[in-house]
């Protein structure tokens, strides 16, 4: 399954475009300084435009590409075993709902966004050995099923609105 | 025909269905979130200390395992009196000259999270946990 030129192409704009997302957002104050790692997750518009327009490795590679390049340029290798292991839950149960089909882009992106911060909670219980960040999971649930609903309008609206024609 | 539809482009035509099947999802997700939330608030761990803050200031920190009698004197001259008393692993409001005694009269206190307020003093009494020691509590 070799990618053609065209879809390389386009995979790469993707890429560069959740890069920059990402550094739009890194930008941003933050929302809650009480509570760090709320994000809307920007960047997961683009994965999950790209999921539903081509497909699961296609999402899979971007994401991974898009982690890597933001953590090399701004971020630091503790906080990418983080983003690995949310982005990886994330984009196993997006898949599993896309398949599932009895939800739309919004139901699907809200599971992406929930499980991704579940994701990080269970790393960082597993590599600092505290249970107590469960109260903590439970801010990042709700602040992500809404992060997720925002990230899967946005990404519904692009996939509906970019023609199939132009990618 | 249909059916085909609905699978190629989700977000078109039968959008509807789907889009009710995600409000039920996210309700359905929310729901699980709050018992979740709702079991760790029914089922946290005792405090281990208590830390009294006067007007938003820290007034002063009482470990819940010696037994003490604290009074809080707050107002100008310290003519407002709460008593804090700590026994048994627990943290209560003796008495206090506060006009409504609302504190005097709130059961004591001993898990984590847990406060006792006096409005009119300013003074709240709050349960923490120490933070961390070296061993970690599950091992992986």
């Amino acid at each position: 399954m070799r990618p053609t030129t065209k879809k390389l192409a386009v995979l790469g704009l993707c890429t560069a475009v959740a890069l920059i997302l990402a550094y739009v957002e890194s930008m941003l104050p933050p929302l809650f300084h009480a509570v760090p790692g709320i994000k809307i997750g920007l960047p997961n518009i683009i994965i999950v435009f790209v999921l539903y327009r081509f497909g699961l490795r296609e999402a899979a590679a971007v994401s991974l590409i898009r982690m890597l390049a933001v953590s090399f340029l701004f971020g630091n290798m503790m906080a990418l075993v983080y983003s690995l292991a949310g982005a990886f839950l994330s984009m196993a149960v997006m898949a599993v709902f896309k398949k599932l089909n009895f939800l739309s882009v919004v139901g699907v992106s809200v599971a992406g966004g929930v499980f991704h911060n579940v994701g990080q909670i269970l790393t960082a219980m597993l590599l600092l050995g505290t249970a107590e960040l469960g109260y903590y999971l439970i801010v990042l649930a709700i602040t992500g099923t809404v992060s997720g609903i925002f990230v899967g309008l946005c990404g519904a609206i692009i996939v509906k609105r970019i023609p199939k024609k132009l990618i | 025909m249909m059916n085909q539809e609905v699978k190629s482009t989700p977000t078109a035509k039968n959008g509807g269905r789907l889009f009710r099947n995600d409000v039920i999802f996210i309700a359905a997700l929310l729901v699980v979130v709050s018992l979740c939330g709702l079991c760790f608030y029914l089922f946290r761990g005792e405090g281990d200390k208590v830390v009294v803050t006067v007007d938003g200031t820290e007034y002063g920190t009482y470990s819940l395992a010696e037994d003490v009698r604290v009074e809080i004197r707050t107002g100008e001259a310290g003519e407002e009196l709460n008593v804090l008393v700590i026994k048994d692993g627990q943290a209560y409001v003796e008495t206090a000259t506060c006009p409504d005694g609302i504190c005097a009269g709130h059961k004591p206190i001993s898990r984590e999270g847990e406060s006792i307020v006096c409005l009119p003093h300013k003074v709240v009494i709050t349960v923490y946990t120490t933070e961390e020691k070296d061993a970690p509590d599950i091992v992986v």
